[in-house]
C-alpha cells in the first residue's frame, strides 16, 4: 500500500503525467468546444467523432500532398466542415432526423477513411515544438502547456473566442435562444434552422482542428479509426459542464486527467481497474446529471428539431 | 404523378446516387466496381449458406430495431440499444452457466435472462429519467460505453464471465463455451443454417405492429408520443408507459444479444461471450428502425438489407478493394434513404401552404 502510493505521488510529481495529460485535454477541449456550441443551439451533434476523424485524416493527406502543416489543418478543417455539412443540411434543411444523420456519418466516415487510408496512406509528421520562454520552466505544468507542438497552442485562443462568439455577440444571442425556444426566436425574425446550421459548421471547424491536432502534435501519423471514441468524451465533457463553456473544459480536464493518470500508472507495472478508469468519463457525467439535473438545465430544445408552425 | 409513384421514383432515384457515389470511389481509387457488386451479392445470397448467415445477421437486427420502434412510438429516443445488447448478452451468458439446468429449459433461462438484462440497463435511463429529469438520449447515450467496460470486467474475472483456466486455453476475456444441447436450433432449410431466432424475430414484429395499431395499451404509447400533455390529460401516467416502453426496447435489445450468444455461431464468438460481442448490431439495428420510420413490419425488409450489406462484405476482401467499402456503401444508403421522406415533406408542406393562400 505504500508502494501504491508513492507510486501515486510519482506521476502527480512528474512531467511525463502533466505532458499526456496536456495532449488528451486538447484533443477534447478542440472537439468539446465545438461540440458546446452546436448543443447551445439546439442540436445534440453525434458526428462529432466523425468530424475528428474526418478532419485527422485529410489533414494527413493534406501534408501528404503539400508537405505543409498549415496546409494540412486547413485541409483538416475542410474536411471535417464536410462532415459537418451533411450533419447541417440534413437534419436542419431537410429536417431527417438528427441521431440518424449523426450516427451514419460516423460509420461512413470510419469506413470511408479505413477504405482510403488502405488506398492512399498519406504519411505526415510531427509539427515543430514551441517553447515559450520563461514560462515553459514552470515546475510540473510548464512544460505541458508551454512547451508543445505548435497546433496545441491553438486550443488557447479558440476557447475564448467561442466563448465570446456565444455570450458577447448578436449571433451568440440569436444561437442561444434557438436553443432555448426556438418558436419564439422565429417569431422575433430570427432564421432558427439556420442558426443550428451554423453553430454545426463551427462544430465542424473546431473538429477539424482537432483532427489536425491529433495527427500533427500528438500521434504523428494517420491510422485507422484514430479517434478511438474520445469524441463521445468530448459529448459527456459538455453534459458533465452543464452546457457552459467554463465546466465543459473542467470536464475535458477531469476526463484527461483521468487517461492520463491511466497511462501513468500502467507504465509504473501497477494494476489496476482499467475498466473503471475507462468508464469514469461516462459514469461521472451520469452520476453528476442525476444530482445536478435539477440545477443545471439542458437547453430547452436540445435534440428538438424546428418546423415552423408545428406544434 | 399519383403519389406512390412519385414516392417511388424519389427512392429509386437516391438509392442510385448513393450506388453510383460508391461505385465512383472504387473506381477513382484503382479498384472496379463490378466485382465487388458481385462479391456482395454472392456474399449476401447467392453463394451456398450465404442465406442462412445473411437471416442469421439479419433476426437481432430486426429485434433491436423492434424495441427502437416501441420506444419511439413513446416519443422517447433510446440510442443506447448498442450497449443493452451487449448486457443483455452478458446476463444471458452469466445466468445459462450459473443456472444450469437440462438443454430446452437452460435455452428458455438464457433468452429470458437476456432480455432482462437488456431491460435494466434500459431501465437506468429510465429511472433517471423520470425520476430525476435526466434526458433519456444522454444516458442512453452514454451508457453504451459503460456496458461494454462493465462486461470487459466481467470477462476478466473468472466468478462472473470469464471461463475456467482449462476451458479457455491460451485466450482471455472469453467466456465457457455454450453446450451443444443448449444452443438455438438451426435447422436446415433448402442447404441454409436457418437460426431459430429468424422465426421468433418476425412473428415478434407482427404482434409488435398489432399491439401499437390494435390494443389500448398501444394507443395510449402513441398518444404519449404525439402529445404527452394530451396524453396526460387523458389519463395516461406518463412514468409508468414511458417506463415500460424504454425497458421494453431495451428487453427486445438483450433479447437480440442472448440469442446471437445462443444461436449465432460463427459469425458472433461462436456461443462464447467476447470482448466486442456485439459488433455495431446495436447501432445498425438502431438505424433499421429509423430507416423503416418506426414501422414494425417495414423494418423486415429494412433488416435484411442491411443484413446482406453486413454479410456481403466478407467476400469484397477478396477483390482486392478494401472491404470496409461496405461500410461506405451502407452509411451512404442510409443518408438516401432520408432524402425522399424529407423532401416530400417539404414539399407537403407547400402545397398546405399553397392551398390556404388561395382559400383566403
Amino acid at each position: 500500500m505504500a508502494g501504491f502510493l508513492s507510486a501515486i505521488a510519482n506521476i502527480i510529481s512528474s512531467d511525463s503525467t502533466y505532458i499526456n495529460g496536456a495532449l488528451f485535454v486538447a484533443l477534447l477541449g478542440f472537439a468539446a468546444t465545438g461540440e458546446w456550441v452546436a448543443e447551445r443551439s439546439g442540436t445534440l451533434n453525434i458526428s462529432v467523432e466523425g468530424m475528428l476523424l474526418a478532419g485527422a485524416f485529410s489533414s494527413a493527406v493534406g501534408y501528404d500532398l503539400t508537405s505543409s502543416i498549415v496546409v494540412g489543418i486547413l485541409s483538416g478543417i475542410l474536411g471535417a466542415i464536410v462532415v459537418a455539412s451533411l450533419q447541417a443540411e440534413m437534419s436542419h434543411r431537410l429536417a431527417a432526423d438528427q441521431f440518424v444523420v449523426g450516427l451514419t456519418l460516423n460509420i461512413l466516415v470510419l469506413g470511408l477513411t479505413g477504405f482510403l487510408d488502405r488506398e492512399i496512406d498519406p504519411t505526415t509528421s510531427f509539427a515543430t515544438r514551441w517553447g515559450v520562454p520563461l514560462l515553459e520552466h514552470v515546475p510540473l505544468v510548464g512544460q505541458a502547456l508551454f512547451d508543445q507542438r505548435w497546433p496545441f497552442y491553438l486550443l488557447y485562443p479558440l476557447i475564448p473566442f467561442s466563448w465570446w462568439l456565444v455570450y458577447r455577440t448578436r449571433w451568440g444571442l440569436e444561437l442561444r435562444s434557438a436553443g432555448e425556444n426556438p418558436q419564439s426566436a422565429d417569431v422575433s425574425g430570427i432564421d432558427v434552422n439556420r442558426r443550428r446550421r451554423q453553430s454545426i459548421y463551427y462544430a465542424g471547424f473546431t473538429s477539424g482542428l482537432g483532427g489536425a491536432f491529433l495527427v500533427f502534435a500528438q500521434v504523428g501519423r494517420f491510422e485507422d479509426s484514430i479517434v478511438g471514441g474520445r469524441g463521445f468524451i468530448a459529448i459527456a465533457a459538455v453534459i458533465f459542464g452543464g452546457w457552459t463553456l467554463r465546466g465543459t473544459i473542467a470536464g475535458c480536464v477531469l476526463f484527461a486527467g483521468a487517461l492520463s493518470f491511466r497511462l501513468s500508472i500502467q507504465g509504473l507495472g501497477y494494476q489496476i481497474n482499467t475498466e473503471l478508469l475507462q468508464s469514469l468519463p461516462f459514469v461521472v457525467t451520469i452520476l453528476g446529471m442525476a444530482v445536478f439535473a435539477h440545477r443545471v438545465r439542458a437547453p430547452a430544445a436540445l435534440a428538438r428539431p424546428f418546423v415552423r408552425g408545428i406544434k | 404523378m399519383a403519389r406512390g409513384a412519385e414516392w417511388l421514383v424519389l427512392y429509386v432515384l437516391s438509392i442510385l446516387v448513393a450506388l453510383a457515389l460508391s461505385a465512383v470511389l472504387v473506381e477513382t481509387t484503382g479498384g472496379s466496381w463490378r466485382p465487388v457488386m458481385t462479391a456482395l451479392v454472392d456474399g449476401s445470397v447467392r453463394a451456398p449458406g450465404r442465406w442462412g448467415e445473411t437471416l442469421g445477421s439479419a433476426a437481432p437486427l430486426l429485434l433491436v430495431a423492434l424495441g427502437t420502434v416501441i420506444s419511439g412510438r413513446a416519443g422517447l429516443v433510446n440510442i443506447g440499444q448498442e450497449g443493452q445488447l451487449l448486457m443483455g448478452a452478458a446476463f444471458a451468458t452469466y445466468f445459462s452457466f450459473a443456472l444450469g439446468g437440462p438443454g430446452p429449459i437452460n435455452l428458455v433461462v438464457l433468452l429470458i435472462f437476456g432480455a432482462v438484462g437488456g431491460a435494466v440497463w434500459a431501465g437506468i435511463a429510465a429511472v433517471l429519467r423520470f425520476w430525476r429529469g435526466v434526458p433519456e438520449v444522454l444516458s442512453t447515450l452514454l451508457l453504451v460505453t459503460v456496458a461494454g467496460q462493465a462486461v470487459a470486467y466481467g470477462l476478466g474475472r473468472d466468478w462472473l464471465l470469464l471461463a475456467s483456466k482449462a476451458n479457455r486455453g491460451n485466450r482471455n476475456q472469453v467466456s465457457e463455451q455454450l453446450a451443444t444441447g443448449n444452443r438455438l436450433p438451426r435447422p436446415d432449410l433448402f442447404g441454409n443454417e436457418i437460426p431459430l431466432m429468424v422465426f421468433v424475430a418476425v412473428i415478434l414484429a407482427v404482434i409488435v405492429a398489432l399491439v401499437l395499431t390494435r390494443t389500448v395499451w398501444g394507443f395510449r404509447l402513441r398518444m404519449l408520443g404525439h402529445n404527452p400533455r394530451t396524453a396526460q390529460r387523458a389519463g395516461v401516467s406518463m412514468s409508468h408507459y414511458g417506463v415500460s416502453a424504454l425497458m421494453i426496447g431495451g428487453a427486445f435489445a438483450g433479447l437480440a444479444g442472448a440469442s446471437m450468444f445462443a444461436g449465432g455461431g460463427f459469425s458472433f464468438g461462436n456461443y462464447r461471450l467476447v470482448p466486442g460481442f456485439s459488433t455495431n448490431i446495436g447501432w445498425t439495428g438502431l438505424l433499421v428502425a429509423l430507416v423503416a420510420r418506426e414501422k414494425a413490419v417495414a423494418a423486415i425488409v429494412v433488416a435484411f438489407v442491411f443484413a446482406a450489406l453486413r454479410t456481403g462484405s466478407g467476400f469484397v476482401g477478396s477483390t482486392g478493394v478494401a472491404g470496409r467499402i461496405t461500410d461506405v456503401v451502407q452509411g451512404l444508403l442510409v443518408l438516401a434513404l432520408l432524402i425522399p421522406p424529407a423532401v416530400m415533406f417539404l414539399r407537403d408542406r407547400r402545397r398546405a401552404r399553397f392551398a390556404t393562400t388561395a382559400r383566403a
